[in-house]
């Protein structure tokens, strides 16, 4: 036995452990999601004295920010085909390309808090306001941790270790990332698109 | 294995500024192992100490409880005791105790060497420990939770329930969800991915398959109280408005959210005690399980199941008349599951030469006193009944019998089985036996008794009692047999004790001590640090067994191979193994300071972050095989990984 | 990696793909145009009105968005089919168990 069966690389499925692992998580998260949004949903006609829904959502702007989140799931399915073909240059330009895209989307929530605090709305005003800022804060801090991860693999990049056999890390956080966009898809037809209730 | 570090590593490269870890036998490497046994082993004793923990919490109520007007504990400290005893019981003890035996013999009962991500293992424990460690520390720091381990809100608010005890709530158990989170997708993908050649789903182990169940409950389960614990806690401590009923909370959201998670839970506490016996069983009736398919099949249709029924638990909380019908009659279903696997057990014991050790004793008690409670169970899905019994100690004698009954003991029996697996010697058998006829005397007169008070009216959850309802006899009884079970439990310590003593200085038992059936007992007792020597190829359910006996001309089983034949040596050398890391425990040390800084002051969250980051990047960066690292073995050290180099 | 070549080359329209053979940039950025379309139509609802249809309508089209990100994006059309049985299952009991909760709510009536 000295020559060792070392601890085989080979899965019984053929899958990769990590990326199936990441599927696994994901499949975790659409119950996470679905919490928050049904919370939303029971609360989003109790505003109590403050603002409702259908007063303070600002549809055109949102729709601009849902836009670029959207896109952004195009630039890193093109930062991963650029990996996987071992064009590295392309895959750091579409790595930083979605990063700024994400942070365009978190700025965008930034705004949106901001202007929605000034019109009354806070996160201890009523169990809408409560359930809105939770709903689309934790989104908001799943884009900002893809954001983190992307900028990450994009150093790691240009320090010249993240290669073609490397694709599959990209691969995975890519799947997070889409997931993410996913789940504003739902977030944006279901809460802002679907007609709210109006004070 | 002996040889692992006798080349002393302190040539090791340093990595970033701390040096890898390399393996060895101290305190540094117990807190580095990514190894699953040590693992397991951790978390076995955590389990148990927090079981110690919240058993003196459960006399302390019965002590408050034994008679009339009981002075023992204030009401506010008894809302405290029983509130984390059922915190305790449940996600510090019974939990990871099952995650104990998953994390140790599921690689060893699928062919494996390790779990998939043993660093996210590692991980696991180290998160689930500062969750026991955050929950308990509010003893010390302003006051134990005390809205119950269900927390109903809005008595969970400020309002109700000023001091800090529910923040620790709901941050401690946060963490060890999280904990749970992690350690079940990891389980999961080990079981999907790392099957031994031959070893098809439809040849493992009713263990490991109940395990399978369980991680997968775990799965999608733990995000939902996840949600739950974060609306408590933003409302506690950032004033978000989820379950204020002034401005539209609605309390019945709680309930909801609690329940969609807590009736999973049920099975996910249950399922792995399943899974023990339905190893105990066959080995100690000479058979092969019952109908294997019947009691995966079943298994996963409690798995499925378990998620229709949890709006039975809010029968009185004011659901309307449609979900109270619809759930009443889910749950009546969910019996028939439960009910063949419990005709399989005795299936199996049926004609078979049944040896009467403590593993078996212990395995019968769990078919048993889990029959009464789940017959009780059957009782409180019919509404009208339930309303009667609801908030009664009828529901906590039902409960008891089922976590007691089914679990405890279901785990004992794993216990008593696998402790020559794992250290080497078996238990006194004789004490064994001794621990489990007074456990069950303890448990039937401790809880049963409660069947009868709750039936005439006595409430849970009340400090006191005035004389003269005739709750007093029942009470006294009640409290006598907590008394004895804790009897069991010295009897436990003492024969854990006594044959480690025995056991000093004398070679191992055998490979295979109760002629068992399931791949774990190919290795050699204590499991090496390898696991296996060589990766066995998996022909049949019950491999292990099938290598032992085969059939003559005549078709009757007869013996064709002895244990020592059958089983590996252990003498493999220079066998490639994970590296350990200080990562996990690294992440899991800031989780506390992040959990404390909310509660108290928020710069406390900062060096928890920074913690956190740190043990992330430096995570990220190190590779899953330390390049450096021998392993005991020259000529794998040339045989450096494609991971992600050090950055 | 056969797609390294051309970019025009709208490789994958069978089934019978493998790991190797994903699509090629261009079907990426054909699929990203079909999004956007999709989601100009979503937002026009807002600015159209069609009466009771609109509620359907939309959802037609989130779980269009949705299932297209899903397939091609996070390229479950071409990978092993266990990963669309983990998130699909996810999907479907959060699905199952919220509407249920919702219900007991009475959200679709009062909601």
């Amino acid at each position: 036995m000295s020559e060792a069966a070392a601890t085989d690389h080979a899965t019984t499925t053929g899958m990769s452990h990590n990326k199936l692992a990441m599927w696994v998580f994901l499949g975790s998260e659409c119950l996470l999601f679905g919490a928050l949004i049904s919370t939303y949903l029971v609360y989003r006609g109790r505003f109590a004295t403050g603002p409702a829904p259908g007063d303070i959502f600002d549809i055109p702007f949102t729709s601009v920010s849902s836009f670029v989140l959207l896109m952004s799931s195009l630039t890193m399915v093109l930062a991963l085909s650029a990996i996987k073909r071992g064009d590295l240059r392309n895959n750091r330009i579409w790595l930083l390309t979605t990063a700024l895209l994400g942070s365009l989307f978190i700025g965008g929530q930034v705004y949106e808090f901001t202007t929605f605090f000034r019109e009354g709305l806070g996160y201890t005003t009523s169990p809408f306001s409560s359930a809105f800022f939770t709903l689309t804060g934790f989104h908001g801090v799943h884009v900002s941790i893809g954001i983190l991860m992307l900028m990450s693999m994009f150093i790691s990049s240009l320090r010249g270790s993240l290669r073609k056999e490397h694709s599959e890390t990209v691969e995975i956080i890519g799947l997070y990332w889409h997931f993410v966009d996913i789940v504003w898809i739902f977030i944006f037809s279901v809460i802002y698109l679907v007609p709210s209730p109006t004070s | 294995m002996t040889a692992t570090t006798t080349v002393e590593d302190v040539v090791g490269q340093p990595l970033g500024v701390y040096t890898r870890p390399r393996g060895g036998n101290g305190w540094r490497d117990w807190i580095t192992t990514v190894d699953h046994k040590k693992i397991g082993i951790l978390y076995g004793v955590a389990a148990l100490f927090f079981f110690v923990v919240g058993g003196i919490e459960a006399l302390l109520i019965r002590l408050q409880l034994a008679t009339p007007n009981g002075t023992v504990l204030g009401a506010d400290m008894y809302n405290q005791v029983f509130t984390m005893h059922g915190v305790t019981m449940i996600f510090l003890a019974a939990m990871p105790l099952s995650a104990a035996f998953a994390n140790y013999l599921i690689p060893l009962q699928i062919g494996a060497r390790d779990v998939a991500l043993p660093r996210l293992n590692a991980l696991s424990f180290w998160v689930f420990l500062a969750g026991g460690i955050v929950l308990n520390l509010s003893w010390v720091l302003g006051g134990a939770p005390d809205g119950g381990w269900f927390g109903y809100a809005p008595n969970t608010g400020i309002v109700f329930s000023p001091s800090p005890g529910m923040d620790f709530y709901a941050l401690g158990l946060q963490m060890t969800g999280i904990a749970s989170l992690v350690s079940s997708i990891n389980l999961t993908v080990t079981i999907l991915n790392m099957r031994a050649p031959g070893m098809t789903l439809f040849r493992m182990p009713v263990f490991t398959w109940m395990i399978l169940v369980t991680q997968l409950l775990l799965v999608f389960a733990m995000p939902v109280i996840a949600v739950a614990l974060f609306l408590l806690a933003f409302s506690r401590l950032f004033g978000a408005r989820f379950f204020d009923p002034s401005v539209g909370g609605d309390a019945l959201l709680w309930q909801h959210l609690f329940w969609i998670f807590g009736h999973p839970e049920v099975y996910i506490l249950i399922l792995p005690s399943f899974g023990i016996i339905s190893e105990v069983i066959p080995t100690f009736s000479r058979k092969p399980i019952f109908g294997y398919p019947f009691m995966v099949f079943s298994g996963i249709a409690i798995g499925f199941m378990g998620w229709g029924v949890w709006a039975h638990h809010m029968f009185v909380s004011g659901i309307g008349p449609i979900s109270v019908a619809a759930f009443s009659l889910s749950t009546m279903f969910i019996a028939v599951p439960t009910g063949v696997k419990i005709l399989n057990w005795m299936a199996t014991m049926w004609g078979g030469r049944i040896k009467f050790s403590a593993p078996m004793l212990f395995a019968v008690g769990v078919v048993s006193m889990f029959t009464i409670g789940g017959l009780s169970g059957v009782t409180h899905a019919i509404s009208p009944a339930d309303t009667q019994q609801t908030d009664t100690y009828y529901i906590v004698a039902h409960f008891h019998y089922v976590i007691f009954g089914g679990i405890i003991f279901g785990l004992f029996a794993g216990l008593y089985f696998w402790w020559p697996k794992v250290f080497g010697h078996q238990l006194s058998d004789l004490i064994g036996k001794v621990n489990f006829w007074v456990m069950l005397v303890g448990f039937n007169l401790t809880f049963g008794p409660m069947h009868v008070l709750g039936l005439q009216g006595m409430a849970r959850r009340i400090d006191s009692y005035s004389p003269g309802f005739g709750f007093e006899f029942w009470n006294m009884v009640s409290t006598i047999g907590s008394f004895l079970i804790a009897l069991s439990i010295a009897i436990f310590v003492v024969n854990v004790i006594r044959s480690a003593m025995k056991a000093k200085g004398q070679p191992p038992c055998g490979p295979d001590p109760w002629d068992a059936r399931s791949l774990e007992w190919l290795t050699p007792n204590p499991t090496p640090v390898h696991d296996f020597d060589e990766i066995p190829v998996v022909e049949s359910l019950d491999e292990f067994w099938h290598r032992k006996y085969g059939t003559d001309e005549n078709g009757r089983v007869v013996r064709v191979a002895s244990a020592e034949e059958v089983c590996q040596d252990g003498s493999a050398v220079g066998v490639h193994l994970p590296s350990p890391s200080f990562w996990p425990i690294v992440f899991a040390a800031g989780l506390p300071f992040i959990a404390l800084g909310l509660i108290f002051n928020l710069w406390l969250t900062v060096p928890g972050g920074l913690l956190v980051v740190m043990a992330i990047y430096a995570w990220v960066f190190e590779p899953v095989d330390d390049p450096d690292a021998a392993h005991g073995d020259v000529s794998e050290v040339a045989d450096t990984t494609e991971e992600a180099p050090v950055v | 990696m056969s797609t390294d070549t051309a970019p025009t080359d709208v490789a994958v329209d069978d089934s019978n793909v493998d790991d190797h053979d994903h699509p090629s940039d261009s079907k990426y950025f054909q699929i990203a145009l079909i999004l956007g379309v999709l989601t100009a139509l979503e937002v026009a609802t807002y600015y159209v009105d069609i009466g009771p249809a609109l509620i359907p309508i939309l959802m037609v089209m989130m779980v269009a968005k949705f299932f297209i990100v899903a397939a091609w994006f996070m390229h479950l059309r071409f990978d092993n089919s266990l990963f669309t049985k983990f998130f699909v299952g996810g999907l479907i009991l959060a699905v199952a168990v919220y509407v249920i909760a919702l219900s007991a709510f009475e959200f679709w009536s009062k909601g």
